[in-house]
């Protein structure tokens, strides 16, 4: 299901409610929240098989919901409106092998009715370097330079990008990673999924973690990692009964054993409490070959929503 | 957010215009689809003409390049419309081409209408270069032959109907097979360049039903005084069209 198009002038760029996606007994987003404010750049991270790729195609308007509600630009995602004014780049590029890299993107951007918005793009992505090689020829990394310049012509309110860096060297990504922040300062919308922790954490302004085909978290690099975000990680023997360390330690912390012999200590980074743990360790026959006290990166939040690794 | 794109969407007949012309400047470019669709047909009828060695059932007052070349068209449209088509989508499926364009301003149906333009555009050239050579074996056209031009199209969509069907029912790679297989059988087989009156007895009755069959039927009464009825030929041709579509229509996906 779909919603009307409204005229609220300070509507999110796309957003869904609900959204459900079944392919057959799988359910590949399973009631999925999802809001992309304007002029922004908002993070789609989770492990394979979460459900953004899902996400990216039914806003695309390739993909029908089972159910929930989904606006895109105020309107019905897919439809001729919508299209003209949203640029996807898709994880299967989906670019015709038998045709060159600038003529293609100079092809998409007749096709969007803005023929001189292919050039400044073809420049940038450094296009008309591969010249006449027909794009079955390019490596992966120029694929996606020119995928990407495919999305961004015709100049779009809203692009979806769905890995846009994967393969990309890191001049690559730099490059790429400059696009975006441009897309943003021009107020385009920009969603962006990766697995690429470091790549979110600098290029977006908002996150949303996915799992199991919904949002297990959302909100900034900042309010993701502040739950429980001081810790002091320590190795010492492997087993260690961390019960009775955490009696030793203020009510607000937590221990864990992340690994034999591989310990976190969650709620605090207070030398007090590095005195404390290392002090505990010692009493009991075995002080820390390694202390670091610091706060929860994304990474960690990352593997904490999830449940897994990062990849 | 930014306002609304100050450039208007093309009108969908320039979409499909535009998408035509860049569908068929990439087919052009593939040597396999040269091969397929012009080399071949030329081949088959520099062949059939001056080979005569080669049997070739020819009608009173029907001359060989005639015949020749009533037969080698009805191939040359087996070879875009139902070989080329099939297999250049059943790719476009594989790799997300369909899809990508399906993010443009291209709906869905001027996708399906610019593939279906370009492959007539593909039978029209093929058309030229086959009535260019046949000219210069001694073919002479009369006004009456511009009657094969409504049979061409409907060959076009009823064959390109069954090559979307088997593109959008199959794997690529399952489609590149068959579609050529089939391809290679209704050339010798398929009523195509020879009738299917020079089949054996059950065998001709079968293959005359064909859409194959039924185009080279049709272009040889034009062309060649062929022995079967144009009338049914074309009957049969849209049978098969209203029939591929359907077919088409519940077989084909997006990727």
């Amino acid at each position: 299901m779909t919603s009307a198009p409204d005229d609220h002038p300070d509507r999110a760029a796309a957003r869904t409610r609900g959204l459900v996606v079944t392919f057959g007994a799988k359910r590949a987003v399973d009631g999925l929240d999802l809001e992309i404010p304007p002029g922004a750049v908002t993070g789609l991270l989770g492990p394979n098989g979460a459900g953004k790729s899902t996400t990216i195609g039914v806003l695309a308007g390739l993909l029908t919901p089972s159910a929930g509600r989904v606006e895109v630009l105020g309107g019905v995602p897919g439809r001729a409106t919508a299209r003209a004014r949203v640029g996807v780049m898709l994880q299967d590029d989906g670019l015709p092998t038998g045709a060159h890299a600038a003529e293609m993107v100079r092809h998409v951007a007749v096709l969007r009715g803005d023929r001189p918005s292919a050039e400044p793009l073809i420049e940038a992505l450094r296009l008309s370097e591969l010249g006449r090689t027909t794009i079955r020829r390019l490596s992966g990394g120029e694929r996606r330079r020119v995928s990407l310049a495919c999305a961004l012509v015709g100049t779009p309110e809203l692009v979806l990008l769905d890995e846009p860096t994967a393969g990309l060297d890191h001049e690559g990504r730099d490059v790429v990673a400059g696009m975006i922040r441009a897309l943003r300062a021009q107020g385009v919308a920009v969603l962006l999924s990766t697995h690429l922790l470091d790549e979110a954490e600098a290029l977006a302004d908002h996150l949303t973690v996915m799992a199991r085909g919904h949002a297990v978290a959302e909100g900034t690099v900042g309010s993701l990692t502040a739950d429980s975000a001081e810790r002091i990680d320590f190795a010492a023997r492997p087993h260690l009964d961390i019960a009775a360390l955490a009696r030793a330690l203020p009510s607000r912390c937590t221990v864990e054993e992340r690994a034999p012999g591989d310990y976190r200590v969650w709620g605090s980074a207070d030398p007090q409490i590095l005195a404390t743990v290392s002090s505990w360790c010692a009493q009991h026959g075995d002080a820390p070959t390694r202390m670091h006290a610091g706060r929860e990166t994304l990474a960690d939040a990352y593997r904490r929503l999830t449940g897994g690794g990062t990849e | 957010m930014t306002t609304s794109t100050a450039h208007p969407t093309p009108s969908m007949a320039r979409l499909v215009g535009t998408q035509a012309g860049f569908e068929l400047r990439v087919l052009f470019r593939n040597g396999e689809q040269l091969l397929l669709t012009i080399l071949i047909p030329v081949g088959l009828l520099l062949g059939l003409t001056l080979a005569t060695a080669l049997p070739l059932t020819t009608a009173a007052g029907a001359s060989r390049i005639d015949t020749a070349l009533a037969g080698v068209l009805a191939v040359a449209v087996l070879s875009s419309a139902f070989t080329s088509l099939a297999i250049g989508v059943g790719f476009d499926r594989r790799s997300g081409a369909l899809l990508l364009l399906a993010t443009t301003p291209l709906s869905r149906t001027s996708i399906l209408a610019a593939k279906a333009l370009a492959t007539v555009a593909t039978v029209a050239i093929q058309t030229m270069v086959l009535g260019v050579t046949a000219a210069f074996l001694g073919w002479r056209p009369e006004p009456a032959d511009l009657l094969i031009i409504p049979i061409l199209l409907l060959g076009t969509f009823a064959l390109g109907a069954l090559g979307f069907a088997l593109a959008g029912a199959l794997r690529a790679e399952a489609t590149l097979a068959v579609a050529n297989a089939v391809f290679l059988v209704l050339l010798v087989a398929g009523g195509t360049a020879w009738p299917p009156s020079s089949l054996p007895g059950p065998l001709s009755t079968i293959v005359s039903a064909l859409p194959s069959a039924a185009l080279g039927d049709a272009l040889r009464g034009i062309l060649a005084s062929g022995e079967g009825s144009v009338a049914i030929a074309i009957a049969l041709l849209a049978v098969w069209t209203v029939a591929g579509g359907l077919i088409a229509r519940r077989t084909f996906r997006w990727s």
